[in-house]
């Protein structure tokens, strides 16, 4: 132990720690712009400057480790006006239009503004001018907000290893962007949006669709459907000032027909169907050991990046549309004939945690006769602003509960928004195909938890499966390679692109309690438990389905409608 | 044809530090930093393109697209300043078409500003190639571009002359 005093507080410090972490541990705050828990500091905003005694400059206690004996000041005169300098300097060339941005009241550069109480312009000078890169369907990225503090570059290359954006140029001229500054839509991004949560401005934010949206519901010629993903309900409630990871399921419900919806359905269902369909996919892989270890199919992110990089592995990805594209599918396919509708009259909206979802959306092959599976989609952030816009405030909202074919869901859906859940839900009905029992302990607590890299090996029948999970796309590499070397000991892989699975997907409330994130895994896992089904085969509407429409998973029919292809990227980037 | 694999053999894979080093030799073959190039680079290295692209950007000493036959240098040290250079920088811009740092389209200019070239007693100064025009005016900078232009052409008749004869 080491000790220190900071602010006249005594302060016992574990060796290695930073100033920042000990006076974290005490209660003193010190504010923060390029620091990233998880990752090396590297010091370069100067915002949590302190003094320490034998140095003659102000010290950056997110880099400087604590030391026996040292005096530090994280609130003096000389440390308080050296911020409000620095917050100065940043707010000179930004574009200060606060009141039409879309972080207004949840910015971190307006929070210090407000905290140092910058009340005039003391520096004024030139402003940069960078165009906005709308070049991608799921993001804008906006480099004249930007206050270079690398959240976002340190995030793509160290957390995602995907690295589609650096710092380039120098000086007044320096800007985040992606080589050649051709835009994100021909960069190496897959559009995850990891960037957008560490963003403390606007400079990174998701391509709104909230006009398409209120255009369908306004036009009486739509029938507009809502679907919501599984990982929504466990986070839209933040936004409301609920506790993370509070269950908002009903409310979501009713707040979405109150907007003016004609059906609200649950993405869940589609879970279960994909449960279905990948299942008894991953079994005639298994026994004819065709095009083994089989990915899953549900993360667009993924998907985009086993297509930009490693092309030649595509067919070892299942087939599988995504959940929210089956459900689509299955809206403008069997529940259309079913209600009567033409399917070129339903507007199919999805609320999800992702952005990249939107592109996925637009992908030419996840449509009928040029009438997209889902029409258009909305993160849970553009939901909570379409809410807001329409005066729904969830303290007055009662309870509803989703339409029926498409709104029954089981537990093992639920668990779909966080890493593992895929493969926990495709391995109790995997389990039951094959021996025609269902499983005794239902938990797989092998595939569950925060690690990168999760393994597990189960015996079905005799037949020993090897499955991994993949909790975001920066560990996924290595795993590649063992494929392309012909060595790889896994039968069936869950990957998903954002650290944690959709709980923390691009899309999501931001806020800079990371760590608390974990709560909404929770949330997914109650649901699961307090569910009165927790198989996906135990799904009554996906029986009726099939009974009705589909005929069997795996079936010529469900490869029409259910069912994808892919295509290498690598070639359009090479270009 | 330049050997791009012969760049890369002196340079051990997937090291990082090698960078700076094999760009420097792409320039050195190639004049500036051809992208196909830096995409061969990210792969020897193992590096993302961006981060290439970003180590390309930020030092002065790279050029990211080919220089053009003859290259103006504006001097824009003080000297050069306070004799108006920033208005025969305007100048050059306005005759070749371009703003400093580009080259012409026909590859003929390349047009450079430089802290301070060094001759302030003779200042304003700009050097074309290895020729230096001090006390240059506003007036004098057409007939010294459509001098290079000039030269340009009887070189090139020249030569075809020689291929011909």
């Amino acid at each position: 132990m080491i000790n220190l005093t900071i602010n006249n507080i005594q302060v016992k410090a574990e060796e290695g720690m930073t100033i920042l972490e000990a006076a974290n541990s005490v209660g003193v705050h010190i504010p923060t712009l390029c620091h990233l828990k998880e990752l090396f500091p590297t010091g370069s905003c100067r915002i949590c400057v302190c003094e320490v005694s034998g140095f003659r400059g102000l010290v950056p206690s997110c880099a400087y480790p604590v030391g026996e004996g040292l005096r530090v000041e994280t609130n003096s005169q000389r440390v308080r006006r050296a911020r409000k300098t620095i917050v100065e300097l940043l707010v000179e060339n930004h574009p200060e239009d606060c009141l039409i941005c879309v972080r207004n009241k949840n910015c971190e550069l307006q929070d210090l503004s407000e905290k140092y109480g910058m009340r005039e312009h003391r520096y004024v000078g030139e402003k940069k001018q960078h165009a906005i890169d709308i070049s991608s369907a799921s993001m804008e990225r906006d480099p004249a907000k930007c206050i270079l503090c690398g959240r976002c570059v340190r995030t793509c290359n160290e957390i995602q290893n995907v690295g589609a954006i650096d710092f380039t140029n120098r000086g007044f001229r320096s800007n985040v962007t992606t080589p050649f500054n051709k835009g994100l839509n021909i960069s190496d991004c897959i559009l995850c949006g990891q960037c957008i949560l560490v963003c403390p401005t606007a400079a990174l934010r998701e391509k709104s669709s909230l006009k398409v949206v209120t255009a369908a519901i306004n036009d009486k010629t739509k029938y507009t459907v809502v679907q919501i993903a599984p990982a929504v309900r466990a986070s839209l409630g933040e936004e409301y000032n609920l506790p993370i990871g509070t269950n908002v399921t009903g409310q979501l419900i009713s707040g979405l027909r109150r907007l003016g919806f004609d059906n609200v359905f649950d993405t869940n269902f589609a879970a279960d169907l994909t449960i279905m369909e990948e299942s008894a996919e991953f079994i005639d892989r298994f026994t004819k050991s065709n095009n083994l270890p089989m990915f899953t199919s549900c993360c667009p992110g993924w998907v985009k990046y086993i297509e930009q990089n490693r092309p030649e592995l595509l067919k070892h990805v299942s087939t599988c549309k995504s959940p929210h594209e089956m459900e689509g599918a299955i809206l403008k396919s069997y529940y259309a004939k079913k209600m009567g509708i033409n399917p070129k009259d339903i507007f199919v909206v999805s609320i999800m945690p992702c952005t990249v979802k939107k592109f996925e959306s637009e992908r030419p092959e996840l449509a009928t006769e040029h009438h997209p599976d889902v029409d258009a989609v909305l993160t849970t952030r553009e939901l909570v602003r379409f809410f807001k816009m329409a005066g729904i405030e969830f303290d007055d909202l009662p309870e509803d509960e989703f339409d029926n074919p498409l709104g029954e869901s089981t537990g093992a859906a639920a668990i779909f928004g966080t890493s593992g859940g895929v493969m926990e839900a495709a391995l109790r009905t995997a389990y039951f195909k094959l021996t025609g029992n269902n499983l005794q302990s239902v938990e797989l607590s092998e595939v569950r938890g925060n690690n990168g890299l999760k393994e597990a090996s189960f015996e079905i029948n005799g037949n020993k499966i090897n499955v991994a999970v993949v909790n975001g796309i920066g560990n996924i590499d290595p795993i590649l390679d063992e494929i392309q070397n012909g060595n790889s000991k896994y039968h069936f892989i869950e990957v998903m692109a954002c650290p944690g699975g959709c709980v923390n997907g691009g899309g999501q409330p931001i806020h800079q309690q990371r760590e608390k994130i974990l709560k909404r895994i929770e949330t997914l896992y109650e649901i699961d438990k307090n569910s009165v089904s927790r198989f996906s085969h135990d799904n009554l509407f996906v029986k009726k389905l099939y009974e009705d429409f589909l005929t069997e998973p795996n079936s010529s029919k469900s490869h029409e409608i259910l069912h994808t292809n892919y295509f290498n990227r690598k070639k359009i980037l090479e270009q | 044809m330049i050997n791009s694999d012969k760049i890369f053999t002196k340079y051990t894979k997937n090291d990082r530090s090698n960078l700076i080093g094999i760009l420097q030799d792409i320039q050195e073959e190639y004049n500036y930093l051809p992208e196909t190039m830096l995409k061969k680079t990210a792969e020897h290295l193992g590096l993302a393109m961006s981060t290439i692209y970003g180590v390309a950007t930020f030092y002065n000493q790279f050029r990211l697209k080919p220089l053009g036959k003859n290259i103006i240098r504006v001097c824009r040290g003080t000297a050069c300043h306070v004799k108006n250079s920033a208005n025969i920088l305007y100048a050059l811009e306005n005759e070749l078409k371009i703003s400093a740092g580009e080259t012409t389209r026909d590859k003929m200019f390349t047009l450079e500003t430089v802290a301070c070239i060094g001759a302030c007693s003779i200042a304003p100064v700009i050097n074309v190639n290895d020729e230096y025009f001090g006390g240059v005016s506003i007036k004098e900078i057409p007939k010294i571009i459509s001098k290079f232009k000039k030269e340009e052409k009887e070189t090139d008749k020249k030569e075809l002359h020689e291929k011909l004869s």
